[in-house]
């Protein structure tokens, strides 16, 4: 009796692998569709990252957009930030034309454009004047263009700088300098760092992530005289400039930055200092506004001061998400005036009035800085997120000449493969699982293998 | 990844058919027509997509790159593979994050099915508090273990530490390899649990109260009459154990994202980040490919060898 129950048991077994190995298999997939309905009614799908300011644009819509243009329906797909770039290039490599416009980065214009995945946006945007195309920040207009023409319009943008707690430099008796220099923030760091009552002396990104530990360490490499590669494509990751930084970075965070910094990027650091458990804080200046306001617990006691530097004027960074029109869209007409509205001086008064000047989105039109009532409600950190817009050299961030533009990534495709690769071998270093050393020779062997493997080094 | 969990079952399936063909009759197979849309979908959803995989594993097929050309048929990919030395500790990794914590989660998941089956006050509530672990959606899991209780400022481990003067480890980034196994067998241990379980619950009171009678000590009821009654459910965990974790990924993807360096990078993340961050499709249906082969390889000699669950007759002859 017991032998026949185990052997019906068997079989029974077997069909639970079969039915969970089918479970396994099940995937869906959902996406937009975009097209003119019977009624004239023009939908437009547009995929944008998980972010605040997207999901304040999403809720505007209907009452800003659709109902001045009553022929146009918006649909929105949200995805996070690796998904929403995944899904979105899956889309235009294959020329599906499931999205109308799509959010992305100053990193993939180049490449997109090129290949006719996105398309040119000059006549639209020079034919409209009311959308001032003048207005938008400069800078960030070279980082949306190619070849001198714009292909995608700046939603929000940002650079980089320092953010402090000047109740803890009060207590210690130290001052920010006005434009500090790395080793200033070293020495402040030293000062700050208080392991007995858990606080560091500064918060820096060291998680795994091209867009994460590379983008604060690529600035700190530029102004120290390093780069990825010299013009000829020739990685110089073991370079003494680069690894004379990479060290800096790897030693200030292991002495004096926050413990377990190998897990923390931007949200992390944001908690930390709010929790009042580091000093300092080099990060993206769009942290300013969530870190300076209402409910954080260290609002209005913050000091900002711009991106250190060491061997160059300025080092922030210089990012923006920003709304490109899909080159295999049928609705073009319609999506650029969902496009030249979201981005437009209009959608920032209009959410100004909604939900209050400070959370409008920052960084990309001279007049939103011009504006007394911006200025009021930004005061602190306003005039220094522009300074140090205004002030970044996507072309040549550092002393050298890069071959690509770009100041926290490698403008080419394959960056997002091996900046990935490199980027763990930085956190293995501040975790203190390899030394510097190790984690640049690795890293030298992998970014030159990936330029050789794109034919980009003959 | 799915295609390379289907094929060895399918593969075993299919001996295990042959092998009892003859005994129940011709009317066996109208018995088996509700089977055939079953299968069907089976063969739909399975092996169109690991034929356009092998399709696509021997072009240069990069979505980067639309205009260059994709030379079908080229070996690149699997020279690149060959050479690849991530792909080897890929590998090893594979094996050693499956291993042990299917190892450790049987172990484990033994001793308390053992404890639960005794009359205790509370059983009932005591196993479902058990079983909660294999409840809670990975991902949330992984979260809550990521920043709740390994983190190193705001982690309860650390602040449970902290009086012994130890509250500064940094568990994920010094002991990745580790974090992914605990969390792994910390998941799995209550299948484990409920499989040992089914499995204590079907052995007879008469068998164990005449071995009493006989004067065997526990341990040696244990040894004789227990653990070889408990060996098919101990190999079907070993199974199902395997199956689910070799294609570990939620965890690894939220808790280490494959670092330091490349310590927790497993196939299925590593092939995830050739296909969607490099976006290198034939590159990464090749390790698909390979994946599959060695899988059923690994699979069919592994279960032909230690297994006696997919044969009636290993089962009837003891």
């Amino acid at each position: 009796m017991p032998i026949r129950r185990r052997r019906r048991s068997g079989i029974a077994l077997l069909s639970i692998v079969a039915v969970s190995s089918l479970a396994a298999a099940a995937c869906s997939s959902s996406g937009g569709s975009s097209g003119t309905s019977a009624s004239g009614v023009t939908t437009i799908t547009v995929a944008v990252t998980a972010n605040p300011l997207m999901t304040t644009i999403e809720q505007l819509t209907p009452k800003g957009f659709e109902a001045s243009h009553p022929k146009i329906k918006v649909k929105f797909v949200t995805y996070d930030e690796n998904t929403e770039r995944a899904d979105v290039e899956k889309d235009v490599a294959a020329g599906g034309g499931q999205y109308d416009v799509v959010m992305l980065g100053p990193n993939d214009i180049a490449s997109w454009a090129k290949n006719g995945w996105i398309s040119d946006l000059s006549s639209y945007a020079n034919s409209d004047p009311s959308y001032d195309v003048s207005d938008i920040l400069p800078p960030i207009r070279t980082a949306l263009s190619s070849n001198g023409k714009l292909y995608a319009v700046p939603f929000y943008a940002e650079s980089s700088f320092m953010m402090y707690n000047k109740a803890m430099f009060a207590a210690a008796h130290v001052t920010m300098p006005a434009n500090p220099t790395w080793a200033q923030i070293a020495a402040l760091a030293g000062k700050l760092n208080n392991p007995s009552q858990g606080v560091a002396g500064i918060c820096l990104r060291g998680l795994t992530g091209w867009g994460d530990n590379l983008a604060s360490l690529d600035t700190v490499i530029n102004t120290m005289g390093g780069s990825w590669f010299n013009s000829k494509w020739d990685a110089q990751l073991t370079s003494p400039a680069t690894e004379k930084a990479v060290s800096f970075y790897v030693n200030l965070v292991k002495k004096d930055g926050e413990k377990g910094a190998g897990s923390d990027s931007f949200n992390q650091c944001l908690q930390i200092m709010e929790q009042k458990k580091a000093a300092m804080w080099y990060d993206a200046t769009v942290a300013a506004s969530t870190l300076d306001a209402s409910p954080s617990p260290v609002a209005g006691n913050l000091g900002f001061a711009p991106a250190p530097v060491d061997k160059t004027k300025s080092s922030g960074w210089l990012w923006s998400w920003a709304l490109a029109l899909e080159g295999a869209s049928k609705n073009k007409s319609a999506a650029w005036q969902f496009m030249s509205w979201a981005t437009s001086k209009e959608y920032i008064a209009y959410d100004a009035a909604k939900n209050g000047w400070a959370a409008v989105p920052p960084g990309t039109r001279t007049s939103t800085y011009q504006n007394p009532a911006y200025q009021a409600a930004a005061k602190d950190f306003a005039a220094l997120t522009l300074q140090e817009i205004d002030s970044v050299n996507v072309a040549q961030p550092g002393l050298a000449p890069q071959p690509v533009p770009g100041i926290q990534y490698v403008g080419i495709p394959q960056f997002e493969e091996f900046g990935q690769q490199v980027s763990a071998e930085i956190t293995a270093a501040i975790d203190g699982q390899e030394s510097v050393a190790t984690a640049l020779s690795k890293s030298q062997a992998i970014a030159q293998q990936a330029v050789i493997q794109a034919g980009l080094k003959k | 990844m799915a295609n390379v969990i289907e094929s060895a079952p399918a593969v075993r399936r299919g001996r295990a058919r042959t092998r009892r063909a003859g005994a129940p009759g011709a009317g066996s197979w109208i018995r088996r027509v509700p089977l055939v849309p079953a299968l069907v979908f089976m063969f739909l959803v399975t092996q169109i997509p690991f034929i356009l995989t092998l399709y696509y594993s021997f072009q240069r097929y990069n979505l980067n790159f639309p205009t260059a050309p994709r030379d079908f048929p080229t070996a690149w990919n699997y020279e690149q593979i060959f050479g690849d030395h991530i792909f080897r500790t890929a590998v090893l990794n594979t094996v050693l994050l499956t291993v042990v914590p299917v190892v450790a989660s049987i172990v484990l998941g033994v001793g308390i099915a053992l404890l639960l089956n005794r009359y205790v006050f509370g059983r009932g509530f005591l196993r479902t508090l058990i079983i909660s672990p294999f409840l809670v959606m990975p991902t949330a899991a992984a979260l809550v273990w990521k920043f709740t209780i390994l983190d190193t400022t705001f982690g309860i481990l650390n602040w449970f530490l902290r009086p012994f003067g130890l509250g500064s480890e940094n568990w994920i980034g010094q002991h990745s390899q580790i974090t992914i196994m605990t969390f792994l067998t910390w998941q799995w241990t209550p299948f484990m649990v409920l499989l040992a379980l089914a499995g204590l619950q079907s052995q007879g009171e008469d068998l164990l109260e005449a071995a009493r009678v006989d004067g065997a000590s526990t341990f040696s009821i244990f040894r004789r009459i227990t653990l070889p009654q408990l060996r098919p459910y101990i190999e079907l965990g070993v199974l199902l154990g395997s199956i689910y974790i070799v294609q570990a990924f939620d965890s690894i993807y939220i808790i280490t994202q494959g670092g330091p360096s490349t310590d927790t990078t497993n196939l299925p993340y590593y092939i995830y980040q050739t296909a969607f961050q490099a976006y290198d499709i034939g590159r990464a249906s090749a390790m698909a490919v390979i994946v599959v082969i060695a899988t059923i390889l690994i699979a069919t000699l592994a279960l032909r060898a230690v297994s006696s669950l997919f044969s009636s007759e290993g089962m009837a002859g003891r």
